[in-house]
């Protein structure tokens, strides 16, 4: 397989498609940079690729970091809301 | 302005993210659940501020983030928290993506839910700077937009910036040392030959 990063700088496009990956992962990109990008990526497997990693990294963190709040605390914090004054 | 009688019915849903960020930065139940309590208690005084039509989850996260800064922080006692230095770009796609692929012969994304167990990924996270940290929760975890950053953490957009740049690298540099140090990846030099 190759190793995409280990030929950059390819192209222009491909410098900026990269630089802007996680940006575009977060949604930070405008619409009209994010379709140019999704053009490039469309012909570019070697852009692609960390595309695909990235967006699956965030999505492993996404799963990763949940932590269900125990019952109780529910509980807790809607008897201490109860003894609250009403405003 | 937003009415405290329908406070608990808006509110309520987001307590596992919140405390999910709370265990994040306390690192620590006991403290996580405080934490969370006493921002929802301080959310539903303050529920009269609360613009209706904004967005909830980044308003209590506001005050999570206040609270955790200006009581738990301070009464924790931190280890020196280590700055990693220079991290390249696709430091962990350079290492994992393709070697990992071309190893079992399946597509990298798949690896990465096998490769990293709940443990080494929250471990990860809260292994960060704590500035980084948060930053990288409030982006990556959470979904927040940089706007919403800026406004919980109450720092400019682009300090934001700065600040993800450089945890989202050292998160991928720490990743990669658990993944390393639990034999689950071979150092990217033995594993090209």
């Amino acid at each position: 397989m190759d190793a995409p990063t280990d030929s950059l700088p390819l192209k222009p496009q491909c410098e900026d498609a990269l630089h802007e990956l996680y940006h575009l992962l977060s949604g930070e990109i405008d619409d009209a940079k994010r379709a140019q990008i999704a053009e490039h990526l469309d012909e570019c497997a070697p852009c692609a690729e960390p595309y695909d990693f990235y967006a699956e990294l965030r999505r492993c963190m996404q799963q990763r970091c949940q932590d269900l709040a125990p019952p109780e605390l529910l509980a807790r914090i809607e008897a201490a809301i109860n003894h609250e004054p009403h405003t | 302005m937003a009415d405290q009688a329908k406070f608990a019915d808006l509110a309520m849903e987001h307590m596992s993210s919140l405390y999910s960020g709370a265990l994040r930065m306390t690192r620590n139940p006991a403290d996580a659940e405080d934490l969370v309590q006493e921002t929802y208690l301080k959310a539903y005084r303050g529920f009269g501020g609360f613009e209706e039509g904004t967005n909830l989850k980044a308003w209590l996260y506001r005050i999570l983030t206040n609270t955790y800064i200006n009581t738990y922080r301070a009464k924790q006692r931190r280890p020196d928290e280590t700055d990693l230095g220079e991290v390249e770009d696709l430091y962990l796609y350079r290492r994992l993506g393709g070697l990992e692929a071309a190893r079992v012969g399946r597509s990298a994304e798949d690896e990465l839910m096998d490769l990293f167990t709940e443990a080494e990924v929250k471990d990860a996270v809260e292994e960060l700077p704590e500035n980084f940290r948060m930053a990288v929760l409030l982006a990556d975890v959470e979904g927040f937009s940089y706007k919403e950053i800026a406004e919980i953490m109450d720092i400019p957009i682009g300090t934001v910036m700065s600040r993800l740049h450089r945890g989202r690298k050292q998160l991928e540099k720490l990743l990669y040392d658990f993944a390393v140090s639990h034999r689950l990846a071979e150092p990217v030099s033995d594993a090209a030959t």
